[in-house]
């Protein structure tokens, strides 16, 4: 049986509008002729998600009893057997009660899909494994309910449901999100702008790396031909505008400054930095350049940063080489020391880097504090 | 023949001991890295006084400083996490001593410590690093940080001599990154 097709609409926050619009296309689907059913679905309350949902054939939940309680799950034998062309599944990251047949609800999803089922369903972005440290500290909230991030990666289509923070602030304060009692504890807290807005920007680079992502995929599974046709991006299409920075650090204190203007200008382009310290082969890391190397390991933990350890006898070809695994573009290394004699010959390290790694990578000399007064 | 003789000896004589010289000095400079001056402090000021004193050590002992920024990291996330807003503000306070550091000719060796409270940086921070001496200030800042109990603690923890500055009440001078430029000298 071939898989079904599997759509994911990804949302900063509750009350976007992911449900709904995942109705939307549900409902444009039926009347374009197909069969579609809804397996599971999380109104909370919202009439204009209930109503979105009226025309569409709902399969009947599952109660489920914990101990003395009786929850309601989706009925994944149930849909199995109703068999739509078209499922609509709410709420992805969902955890199931127990004694169900998978324990969370994308694993439900991966049985549909594989069951030949289409499958549309939601998620928010603080639910992705990866994103999550980062959104609780962002907002200070951090949910408990996460998805591994290849579940995103699956998908063959990821829809960002956007939505402004004012705007969804709007909706918050109109009722159309939580009953009148919860708005002003959720305004209190995490509805904040402030808070949304960084929401947002994580959903909008997250589809954007998946954008990237799956175009990679795509090239290199053509050759195969596992890929539908329409799938297929060229080889040659060009790479989508995305930084990455890297910087080349030595294991010591002087190179603390490079590492703290590259974080900076990783922060200002919202981009990932790496920190790679080309190491002369065979010299032992002990003693002080152990301690260097673990100070140097640490920063790069609490800055989010990558720190690289490549083992090579020519600087400029072990740079060339990590640009090219790391889609590099933008090159920081530190001012050097004046040379002298012979050396003046020899072409400076920013020259050999441009001329040794792919076209269009930039290099950028950060000047060392302390250098003038070294030469003094 | 002696004449050119001894002029070659003298020559390579002067060459060798000029060599060794150059050496020992480089060797020198080389050692004095190995004594640290570690500064630890929280939130975006610190104490100008605080700063100057470990400078002026540092100097004095031809030691390097160790400005070390305690941030503390939530229950809710791990300790190893990455805590991008903490790193900036320590960030830009790093980029401020050192800015009066080099103008003052002093060695940096920065660092930012992670812990569940400051004093639970504090001791990662005495496990992780070798230093020969600890500046801290007991100003309170308005900022929360280092209280006294942080302070008792450190004097019986550390392994090394600590020096408690406590500007005086009319001194709010500090190095700062708060809304408004570095104060600098």
């Amino acid at each position: 049986v071939q898989s079904g097709r599997y759509k994911i609409f990804l949302g900063m926050a509750a009350g976007v509008g992911k449900t709904y619009r995942m109705l939307q296309e549900g409902h444009a689907e039926a009347d374009a002729g197909r069969d579609v059913a809804i397996g599971y679905l999380e109104p909370h309350k919202r009439e204009e998600t209930s109503a979105q949902a009226r025309g569409l054939e709902v399969v009947p939940r599952r109660r489920v009893a914990i101990r003395e309680v009786e929850v309601e799950e989706m009925d994944l034998a149930g849909l199995l057997a109703r068999r739509p062309e078209l499922a609509l599944i709410d709420e992805l990251a969902h955890t199931n009660a127990a004694g169900s047949e998978h324990e969370k609800r994308y694993e439900d999803i991966e049985e549909v899909l594989a069951a030949g089922i289409d499958v549309f369903s939601t998620v928010n972005v603080q639910h992705l494994e990866s994103l999550n440290d980062q959104v609780a500290e962002l907002t200070g909230v951090r949910v408990r309910e996460t998805v591994p991030d290849s579940v995103l990666g699956t998908a063959d289509e990821v829809v960002l449901v956007d939505l402004t923070p004012e705007a969804l602030i709007a909706r918050l304060r109109a009722g159309k999100v939580y009953p009148g009692e919860n708005i002003q504890a959720a305004l209190d807290n995490f509805f904040k702008i402030e808070n949304l807005a960084a929401l947002r920007e994580v959903s909008l680079r997250q589809v954007a790396e998946d954008v990237e992502s799956k175009r990679l995929v795509y090239s290199e599974v053509e050759a195969v031909g596992t890929r539908r046709e329409e799938d297929k991006v060229a080889a040659d299409a060009p790479k989508a505008v995305g930084e990455r920075l890297l910087a080349l650090v030595r294991p010591q204190p002087s190179s603390q400054r490079l590492v703290r203007r590259a974080w900076r200008s990783a922060q200002r382009l919202g981009t990932g930095l790496d920190l790679l310290w080309v190491k002369p082969p065979g010299q032992p890391i002990e003693g002080e350049l152990e301690d260097q190397v673990s100070a140097v390991r640490r920063l790069a933990s609490v800055l989010g940063a990558t720190f690289l350890i490549e083992e090579h006898d020519d600087l400029v070809a072990a740079v060339a080489q990590v640009v090219r695994e790391r889609n590099t573009t933008y090159i920081m290394v530190g001012e050097s020391k004046p040379v002298r004699g012979w050396a003046r010959l020899r072409e400076r390290l920013p020259q050999r880097l441009m001329q040794a790694t792919p076209p269009g990578v930039d290099v950028r000399i950060v000047a060392h504090r302390g250098l003038k007064e070294d030469e003094k | 023949v002696i004449e050119h003789f001894l002029v070659g000896f003298a020559l390579i004589l002067g060459l060798a001991l000029g060599f060794l010289v150059a050496r020992r000095r480089r060797g020198g400079s080389d050692g004095d890295a190995v004594h640290h001056i570690l500064l630890p402090f929280t939130g975006s000021e610190i104490s100008r006084r605080a700063v100057d004193a470990a400078l002026r050590l540092a100097l004095a002992e031809h030691a390097t400083l160790m400005p070390a920024y305690l941030a503390r990291v939530p229950k809710s996330l791990p300790l190893d996490c990455a805590i991008p807003k903490e790193a900036d503000r320590a960030m830009a306070m790093l980029e401020a001593i050192e800015q009066r550091a080099s103008s003052q000719g002093v060695p940096i060796d920065a660092r930012i410590e992670r812990g569940r409270s400051y004093r639970h940086a504090l001791a990662r921070l005495l496990q992780n690093e070798d230093f020969d001496r600890v500046v801290v200030s007991a100003t309170a800042t308005g900022t929360p940080g280092l209280n006294g109990d942080d302070l008792v603690w450190l004097l019986e923890k550390a392994p090394a001599e600590v020096l408690i500055l406590r500007p005086g009440p009319s001194d709010h001078r500090v190095v700062s990154v708060n809304g408004h430029p570095p104060a600098v000298a």
